[in-house]
């Protein structure tokens, strides 16, 4: 890849490398995709469409969440509205058992196979853990689903018993390229969450690792992220976009243009050919619902459905019926395991 | 309270003084903005008081809890 090259060229480049022999996208390369004028996003989210169809089949994974600890966590993510650090509206709330079993219910009902539990915390604690514990095997005792955990930053002991109790997937999320974490977030490192993911993938969970995209970041950091991904290899990328929270110290950034939404969704389908590329937080109010047609038609094969942790997303049924309209057939069960 | 929201059991629609979303009085101005941000988030002051609710999001509703005045959820 050299300076002069042109979007028609990169993007031949990508068709066969990507499309043709399953190889990602080097760091520059992401660049030059995602710095593409905006007349050449059709072809774009064509090619990153069929890289999808090639690499990972029509069918899309569904998923719902649910945060079983609200609020208070001691962690300043700039983005964050559950930071006890910042004048967030947000109060810490504990869900019990009852309430945990009765959304996973929900979400299966949506067809959705995976549901992932999330805490805001720096690392789950004991009483964390026991509850987690009781909770996964609660849902695992009344509903046919995947369960999934998001908790912070593990040992290898939690890592451990994570795997023991029936736990498939972990979610961490790196957020944001390496050299622009420390604007993110100044009470942990980049490097710690790196650890905590090498863990759980040693460990033989499937790794769900992504971020939030349009938190200040340059387009080179944007790309560097994408590379940093592809290196770590994860499972799944859940791709947020910022949704900036009141009180929060990004409560102030500006909403992400739709274009660059959907650039950055062909560009980390065109630099990680085989992963799960998820639709999550933020697309509501970045891309609307023709920018989640053009994203599902773009690289997305996953979609958390309903409501976040702390903000109300589409009705699933909205988004159940977009994938009936593309013919794209929701993921089953027996597939995942 | 803000369109989308439910009323707590018992709760009369006409004690709505509060902004949910921002906790200012509904009488003070607009509240659009406040309006358009509903559709997207639960909300997180009573409309009674103007505490700050305890809220809880799930995959197709929200509850949320004023220690004055109770419950309110999702339709």
């Amino acid at each position: 890849m050299t300076a002069v090259d042109t979007p028609t060229e990169v993007l031949a480049r990508a068709r066969e490398q990507v499309l043709d022999n399953g190889v990602g996208l080097s760091q520059t390369d992401i660049l030059t995709v995602l710095q593409l004028p905006d007349e050449h996003l059709e072809e774009l989210l064509a090619l990153a469409h069929e890289v999808r169809l090639r690499w990972c089949g029509p069918e899309v994974e569904v998923e719902g969440i649910i945060s079983l600890k609200t609020g208070g966590c001691p962690e300043d993510c700039h983005f964050c509205s559950q930071s006890g650090q910042f004048t967030s509206p947000v109060r810490t709330a504990w869900l019990d058992v009852p309430s945990l079993v009765e959304a996973a219910k929900q979400t299966a009902k949506t067809g959705a196979t995976e549901f992932c539990i999330v805490a805001a915390v720096r690392g789950p604690d004991k009483r964390l853990m026991a509850q987690v514990a009781e909770g996964v095997k609660a849902i695992k005792d009344a509903v046919d689903i995947n369960v999934a955990c998001s908790l912070g930053m593990l040992t290898q002991a939690q890592v451990d018993e994570l795997v023991a109790i029936g736990v498939h997937r972990y979610n961490h999320n790196l957020e944001t390229a390496r050299s622009h974490f420390d604007q993110v977030v100044t009470t942990h490192s980049w490097e710690e969450r790196w650890e905590t993911l090498r863990m759980v993938a040693a460990a033989g969970m499937e790794v769900c690792c992504g971020g939030i995209i349009g938190m200040g970041e340059t387009v080179e950091q944007r790309a560097e992220f994408a590379a940093q991904l592809a290196e770590l290899a994860p499972d799944e990328v859940p791709m947020n976009f910022l949704n900036p929270r009141p009180g929060t110290p990004f409560g102030d950034l500006p909403v992400l243009e739709g274009s660059e939404a959907l650039k950055t969704i062909a560009a980390f389908r065109l630099a990680m050919p085989h992963t799960i590329l998820r639709f999550a937080g933020g697309r509501e109010l970045t891309l609307g619902d023709l920018g989640a047609r053009q994203g599902m038609l773009g690289g997305i094969n996953a979609v958390i459905v309903g409501n976040y942790l702390t903000t109300l997303g589409r009705p699933a049924e909205s988004d159940i019926d977009l994938l009936t309209e593309l013919r794209m057939p929701i993921k089953a069960l027996s597939a995942t395991l | 309270m803000q369109d989308g929201e439910a009323a707590a059991t018992g709760f009369d629609p006409m004690a709505v003084v509060f902004c949910g979303q921002c906790g200012e009085l509904l009488a003070a101005g607009d509240h659009l903005a406040c309006q358009q941000r509903a559709e997207l988030e639960p909300p997180r002051y009573c409309p009674q008081c103007a505490r700050r609710m305890v809220v809880q999001v799930d995959p197709v509703g929200w509850h949320a809890r004023c220690s004055r005045h109770g419950q309110y959820a999702s339709d």
